[in-house]
């Protein structure tokens, strides 16, 4: 039993789940949409002092709070109980290969870490490529999210399956970002 | 005590995240990179189920935990927001290999840079906030 749980879950079954979690939320009478999270916390943090996008009832999305709260605990358990140890992302080998000839990554097919080196070690951030990664993509992962109003769960799954315009024109939005950086301007960052 | 459930429900997800190796930069990138049909049948999955799942409940064939009908909001019919706003997130989610959600996962998994980036998340956010009624929704 274990040693089936601990390989990589296929998509079905992670799919499936994802669905599960969005009928449990709604059942609560909540919304799916993970990055909403990250308002309320600037909240917190006393955002509303500078603008009054932070001024709201964040009190009303504490289950948010508490939802990404069990997501870091489920971190926390697959790292210590589940996980394989060592942790190999099981990605195609002409992944590998474009990753090995055009990316600067020295990878073997088949042990490809689950984290590239960027995120292995906090010091990572004090190099141009890791800060360009971590500082600068996170940044745009914020300001992004909130203004296009949703990431992955809010608006690809959340919105397409309630069949709104609005989510399809800003996952399309998300696919011509993600294109252009993985195909023009990402070889600049891993090859430094 | 309340709270407890949207724990649980936490939980699910990450561990489901984690075992599908959707906190994995590679895995993201394999995705922009059309090479591996993992990360498109995960979200499809999800949605085709989805449709199912929002139904029932728009439907009213099922009331939420409390008996009310459910109410789901429309997102505003206001174009460039969702294009813009699309486009920027984009180009973090294939720069960084990761969405807002994963980076809660990944911090629970034990490494601190994901700390540095959930706070540089945070400053994004924040300059949104800040720059939200100069720039065109």
């Amino acid at each position: 039993m274990m040693e089936f749980i601990s390989q990589t879950w296929p998509w079905y079954v992670s799919g499936t789940i994802i669905a599960s979690i969005l009928f449990f939320l709604l059942w609560f009478g909540k919304e799916f949409g993970t990055s909403a999270v990250t308002r309320v916390l600037v909240a917190i943090f006393g955002g509303g002092k500078f603008s009054d996008f932070f001024d709201f009832p964040w009190k009303t999305q504490i289950w948010n709070l508490m939802f990404v709260f069990g997501a870091a605990i489920g971190g926390y358990l697959t790292m210590q109980f589940i996980a394989p140890e060592p942790h190999f992302a099981q990605i195609s080998e002409a992944t590998v290969n474009t990753l090995n000839e055009s990316y600067g990554f020295n990878l073997t097919y088949g042990e490809v870490p689950l984290l590239p080196e960027f995120y292995q070690s906090w010091e990572s951030v004090l190099t141009l490529k890791g800060f360009i990664i971590v500082v600068i993509g996170g940044m745009l992962i914020g300001f992004g999210a909130r203004y296009a109003g949703g990431c992955t769960s809010g608006m690809a799954i959340s919105g397409i399956s309630n069949f709104q315009l609005p989510s399809v024109v800003a996952v399309i939005g998300f696919f011509i970002g993600g294109l252009i950086m993985v195909n023009y301007i990402l070889p600049f960052i891993t090859n430094l | 005590m309340k709270h407890i459930k949207f724990i649980l429900v936490g939980i699910l997800f990450g561990v489901t995240m984690y075992m599908t190796e959707a906190v994995s930069w590679f895995r993201i990138f394999e995705m922009f990179k059309f090479q591996a049909f993992h990360m498109y049948g995960i979200i499809g999955t999800a949605i085709a189920i989805g449709i199912v799942v929002t139904w029932i409940f728009k439907s009213g064939k099922l009331n939420d935990i409390n008996g009310n009908p459910v109410k789901i909001n429309d997102k505003a019919k206001t174009w460039p927001r969702y294009i813009i706003g699309g486009i920027i997130f984009g180009l973090g989610w294939g720069l960084s290999g990761l969405c807002p959600g994963m980076v809660f996962i990944l911090i629970g998994a034990g490494n601190p840079v994901f700390i540095i980036f959930m706070i540089s998340i945070l400053i994004g956010t924040f300059m949104y906030g800040v720059l939200r009624t100069k720039i065109p929704h």
